[in-house]
């Protein structure tokens, strides 16, 4: 049902990294976690400059009915939070791995990162939700 | 993406975070997140007469109030848009009619209840009220019908059915009024501007008449049914129970006339725009009505009528020592959704808040101290966002009303 394109990695959480040819990261939420939350109207993103740790809460994605923090799943420095989301929070909906991404940033070299896994083991994990 | 919430909940008490969305994104626990709020796996819930048509629909079925209930079927802000301009079904069977008979029934609602049920002279009115517990703390509300001077039908919350029926039984007794639970009735309210149309159509031809014929806050037998002209959205139309096994047939007549199916969800942004209050999240057993918007549906007089609740509400009154407090709408005006539990600056708390669909913009319900202001902060996420006050209902019949 959900759709998981193959060249993303996810977290347990459903949140996706996408590495970029720079070697920044974009990252945002899949479409499996936008369709559980419904219909979002208010998305706040991380500011440039920020430093975030690993694990750290630095988006807030509200749907009508529900907040949900965003936790970074790679420790760095933002680059840039999407400047679409404020007026038109419902790109996360519509496109979650493209116009709808949340953040990208700078990974500090050599520090953790979450488990991330690829799309197949993320599609398993899905199943295994019953999602 | 942890600590979805899901606080804000409708008429039928506080529901608990859904079995579905908790698997999906409730993996840390989140910090914003109390326990209460959030339900992992958990046992099955009483389920409705309706329960396999959401799923089939395709529904999302949450935990509320210890029933499964559909919070949305394709949208929530769909589904409101539905109401407001067209018509809408919600499946409220989960909430509790209770019939009451014997000779001093009515003697015994005038007792038990905070309004007056001397207000119902002809048959098939309905009427609002609290029921109050001996502190003035409000224990449920509901809404009263007067069938015949024998028999008054109560429709009661979901999240208190229990409660309240052990509480009218006990004071029941002392008045030989029986309490029978209409567990063999399902509850459908179909609301909106072309609701009352569309439901007709299904009635025979004396039917729809009479429906159609009904006036606000009544209601009637009709074909079977008891078909009320009352609701819980600021639109116009009607909540119909019926046989329990009417339900699906009649749920798929009116999804063909093109009612759409809505959720919980729905129902709750519908009714707070409204301005119509949510059990257990804007009054509870330690508000009393004057704190909670709810002084009209309070019958201080006559002053001989000595309900339940009546001393404690006088005291309240005579009482200049405590500061009142009272519930005012609030507009956010600064980005944001408020939400409940939310610290109103300089001094209160939002009850319920929510994103409004009509007005694109976020609203609550907040308790705050008595006196005129115009102007508030909230902290949301640690961040004091501006919010205007406002005289609720925020939109009434599809229009603005801030």
């Amino acid at each position: 049902m959900s759709n998981v394109p193959p060249d993303l990695q996810y977290t347990k959480t459903h949140e996706w990294v996408r590495t970029l040819p720079d070697g920044t990261v974009e990252i945002g939420i899949t479409d499996h976690a936008q369709h559980a939350l419904g219909d979002l109207v208010f998305v706040e993103v991380p500011e440039a400059g920020r430093a975030v740790a690993l694990g750290e809460p630095c988006a807030v994605v509200e749907s009508v009915k529900a907040a949900s923090d965003v936790y970074s799943p790679v420790a760095g420095e933002i680059t840039l939070g999407n400047p679409l989301l404020a007026g038109e929070p419902e790109a996360v909906n519509n496109d979650p791995y493209g116009k709808g991404w949340l953040m990208r940033l700078h990974p500090t070299k050599g520090a953790a990162s979450a488990d991330l896994m690829p799309a197949d083991k993320y599609q398993t994990l899905l199943q295994t939700e019953g999602g | 993406m942890v600590s979805l919430y899901f606080r804000a909940t409708h008429r039928r008490g506080a529901a608990r975070n859904g079995r579905q969305i908790s698997q999906v994104t409730g993996q840390k626990g989140g910090t914003r997140t109390s326990s209460a709020a959030f339900c992992f796996g958990g046992p099955v819930g009483r389920r409705t007469p309706l329960f396999e048509l959401h799923q089939e629909l395709g529904a999302r079925i949450v935990d509320f109030g210890g029933w499964d209930m559909p919070v949305q079927y394709a949208s929530q802000i769909g589904e409101h848009h539905a109401v407001r301009r067209a018509a809408g079904i919600f499946d409220v069977s989960h909430m509790c009619a209770v019939d009451l008979k014997g000779l001093r029934v009515r003697q015994f609602l005038q007792h038990l209840l905070a309004n007056d049920v001397a207000k119902l002279k002809v048959p098939g009115k309905a009427l609002y009220s609290c029921m109050l517990n001996e502190a003035g703390g409000v224990l449920d509300d509901l809404i009263v019908y007067f069938l015949n001077e024998s028999a008054f039908r109560l429709v009661v919350n979901a999240g208190t059915r229990d409660k309240d029926l052990a509480w009218i039984r006990s004071i029941g007794q002392q008045f030989d009024v029986q309490a029978t639970e209409r567990t063999d009735l399902a509850i459908l309210a179909i609301q909106g501007p072309e609701a009352r149309a569309k439901t007709a159509a299904l009635l025979s031809a004396s039917g729809a008449n009479a429906a159609m014929a009904l006036g606000p806050f009544f209601g009637r037998d009709i074909d079977g049914w008891f078909v009320a002209r009352t609701g819980y959205t600021g639109e116009d139309g009607f909540e119909v129970m019926l046989p329990a096994s009417d339900a699906v047939r009649v749920w798929r007549e009116l999804n063909a006339a093109g009612v759409v199916s809505c959720g919980l969800g729905a129902r709750d942004t519908l009714r707070l725009e409204a301005g119509m209050n949510l059990y257990g999240n804007d009054m509870d057993e330690t508000t009393h009505p004057f704190e909670s918007g709810l002084a009209w549906t309070v019958a201080m007089q006559p002053g001989e009528r000595r309900f339940i609740g009546r001393e404690a509400l006088e005291k309240v009154l005579a009482n200049t020592a405590a500061p009142p407090r009272q519930l005012v709408g609030l507009v956010l005006e600064d980005r944001g959704v408020l939400r409940s539990h939310q610290k109103v600056v300089p001094a209160g708390e939002t009850t319920s808040g929510t994103f409004s669909p009509t007005l694109e913009r976020s609203i609550a319900l907040a308790r705050v101290p008595a006196g005129a202001v115009q102007q508030v902060q909230v902290d949301i996420r640690g961040k004091l966002l501006n919010a205007r006050v406002v005289k609720p209902p925020f939109v009434r019949f599809g229009k603005a009303m801030i």
